[in-house]
């Protein structure tokens, strides 16, 4: 029988996989990057949630959501109205016609904070909303959609549209949301200025032991019968509901899971680049967020989140040179990811990078032959990703 | 076979006036069926004749446009289908409808009556009740060898059995069955009239099935379907003999 910690940790193979993932983000970016190129890692990984979210809910689970950006940005929103409420006390606001609301109200001429701002005074309150908001979110959409089985191509349609009417709903009440140019010029956190170098690293620390967290998570959900049930469920819909379980009560809850990770997703997001805007809400980063899946492999946790830091490392240094071109060589990746790796790397280590990495450790003790010692196998140490679950699935 | 006209006061199924149609076509057409306690009864009709939207009408997947599907007291038209499979009736799908990622034992596991709601799915725990249940099933469908295995590298015959073990795992009191031994070769339909009659222990079984054979090694009584409407019913004999089944089905 396996216990907690095996069901965390996986095999051997995927506890090596997940401590190689955490001694990059941890150890190795930290000490090689300088602070802004850290600080744009850490901006990598707050997509990484959603990524990680998209594993579960649709390399497993089966559910393609192209609307992810809605609790991305309801978790970047919800902090970030805390933030822009810290940062707009009467005194650094008292030259509005109204001061000690955010800059934004005053200039769309109200008078006094909406309702339903209020309870982002707490910061308590703003991290139960930022999970809370997008889940419950996801719990309606889903109770809609899976009760009555709805799904395929038509869910992924109907998240579009959600991110759609999100987006033009942001956009247009400005007076309460900050309308296209977002929540802006946030400072401090209860005090502790978010804008300066130390802030931000340890900021971006903080993000990287909640991704490895989420990663455990989705590690102890894939282990359990749920994991399984999930493929079977993606496989065989109609057996599972005849084997008497309530197939809707599942897809909404790995929906859910992927909601949260979501929405924490966002909220670092906030915290680290110190805005939150509706173009992180629509439909185009939404599918942007499912590229960074597949790129990495939507069969794997881990894969996602190298998939997440390669592709926006690819887009930084292509959109710097050739703007224009970005978004058709993102299209032809995600086609080419389709058609030809449709695993993603993890799914390339899977077919490929062992057996090199087996030749690799044939090789090694042939050219020490004259020492003594037996031949080792050769360690099994690689940032590829890796992923105990790709083993059960082919 | 077995004696006939045996009418037991309390059928553990009753169907009364089932009706279905699809946009004007009656597929299912008021239908009277009752199926007592460890009765196997096969349900034979040429194709199209309703077989298998009974079968979908009894677990749920196909609504009835009018009647009622009574079993073991309790109404069925109205039920959700987990809720109808957790009342205890267990339906084996026409293809072989397993897991073929999961191994043997694991999917026999998830047909075990135990953590089929959220957090109950998230928390179960591979118990050695649950380990004793699936051998015990896997030893009673002939794939004791193989529960490691993946069930998709199984046979055809083997992949049917699997299906019926999952069932088994239930421990339904109606078992439905739809052509189990299609595909089969010989010795394997022998086997599987072998194993339901085991497992015809102890529950009902309704089972839809063109292999004439088999059909006269299992059926306790014959219900002929023709056009949505009972035909016969009665025993093998009977049923054969009957000029109106000849006519519509045996005949050709």
């Amino acid at each position: 029988m396996k216990s907690f910690f095996d069901k965390l940790a996986g095999s051997k193979q995927g506890a090596i996989g997940f401590l190689i993932l955490a001694a990059l983000i941890l150890v190795v970016f930290p000490l090689t990057l300088d602070a802004f190129r850290l600080n744009m890692v850490g901006k990598y990984l707050t997509y990484a949630f959603v990524a990680v979210g998209l594993v579960l809910c649709w390399g497993y689970g089966g559910i393609l959501s192209l609307g992810q950006g809605i609790f991305f940005g309801l978790g970047g929103y919800c902090m970030a109205m805390f933030l822009k409420l810290e940062a707009s006390d009467p005194e650094s606001t008292r030259i509005q016609s109204t001061p000690g609301i955010p800059d934004f109200m005053d200039w769309n001429q109200l008078t006094e904070l909406p309702l339903f701002w209020e309870p982002f005074h707490s910061f308590g309150f703003t991290l139960l909303a930022v999970v809370a908001v997008p889940v419950l979110l996801a719990f309606i959409v889903g109770l809609a959609m899976f009760k009555r089985r709805v799904g395929d191509v038509y869910f992924s349609i109907v998240t579009q549209a959600i991110a759609a009417i999100l987006t033009i709903l942001i956009i247009g009440q400005q007076g309460l949301t900050g309308g296209v140019n977002g929540i802006t010029d946030l400072r401090t956190l209860m005090g502790w200025d978010i804008r300066s170098h130390e802030a931000k690293t340890v900021l971006y620390f903080v993000g990287a032991f909640l991704l490895l967290a989420c990663i455990l998570i989705g590690r102890f959900i894939l282990a359990s019968k749920l994991g399984r049930l999930l493929m079977a469920m993606r496989d065989k819909e109609e057996r599972v509901r005849f084997s008497g379980y309530d197939v809707a009560s599942f897809k909404i809850f790995v929906f859910c899971v992927a909601a949260a990770f979501s929405g924490i997703g966002g909220a670092l997001f906030t915290l680290q680049v110190g805005f939150m805007s509706p173009s992180f809400v629509g439909i185009v980063p939404s599918i942007e967020m499912v590229i960074f899946a597949a790129v990495g492999g939507r069969m794997s946790l881990l894969g996602a989140v190298y998939g997440a830091l390669l592709v926006n490392y690819g887009k930084t240094v292509f959109s710097e040179s050739f703007p224009e071109l970005w978004l058709y060589f993102m299209g032809g990746l995600f086609i080419a990811v389709v058609m030809y790796f449709p695993n993603g790397l993890a799914g390339l280590y899977q077919s490929h990078g062992r057996k090199w990495l087996a030749r690799l450790g044939r090789w090694r003790p042939k050219a020490r032959r004259a020492e003594p010692v037996a031949a080792r196998p050769a360690p099994s140490s690689t940032p590829e990703p890796t992923s105990p679950a790709l083993e059960t699935t082919p | 076979m077995s004696p006939t006209g045996f009418q037991s006061p309390k059928p553990v199924l009753a169907i009364e006036g089932l009706t279905v149609s699809f946009d004007g076509f009656k597929a299912v057409d008021n239908l009277n069926l009752y199926l007592d306690r460890n009765e196997v009864r096969v349900v034979i009709g040429p194709n199209g004749a309703g077989k298998t939207t009974v079968l979908d009408l009894i677990c749920g997947k196909t609504r009835a446009t009018a009647g009622s599907i009574e079993f073991d007291g309790r109404e069925l038209t109205k039920m959700k289908e987990f809720d109808i499979v957790r009342a205890g009736v267990g339906r084996k799908f026409q293809n072989p409808s397993i897991y073929e990622n999961l191994s043997v034992f694991e999917n026999l596991e998830m047909s075990y009556p135990a953590g089929r709601k959220v957090f109950g799915a998230l928390f179960f725990k591979r118990s050695a009740e649950v380990v004793a249940r699936v051998e015990e099933v896997a030893a009673e469908i002939g794939l004791a060898d193989q529960l490691h295995d993946e069930a998709g590298l199984l046979s055809h015959g083997q992949k049917q059995w699997l299906e019926i073990g999952m069932l088994l795992m239930q421990d339904p009191a109606l078992l439905m069955l739809d052509e189990p031994v299609a595909g089969m070769s010989v010795s394997e339909r022998l086997q599987t009239a072998e194993l339901l009659k085991r497992i015809s222990q102890g529950r009902s079984v309704l089972v839809i099935e063109h292999d004439m054979e088999f059909v006269k090694s299992i059926a306790h009584r014959v219900t002929v379907l023709h056009q949505g409407k009972l035909l016969a019913e009665g025993s093998m004999d009977a049923v054969q003999n009957n000029p109106k089944v000849i006519e519509v089905y045996l005949g050709h």
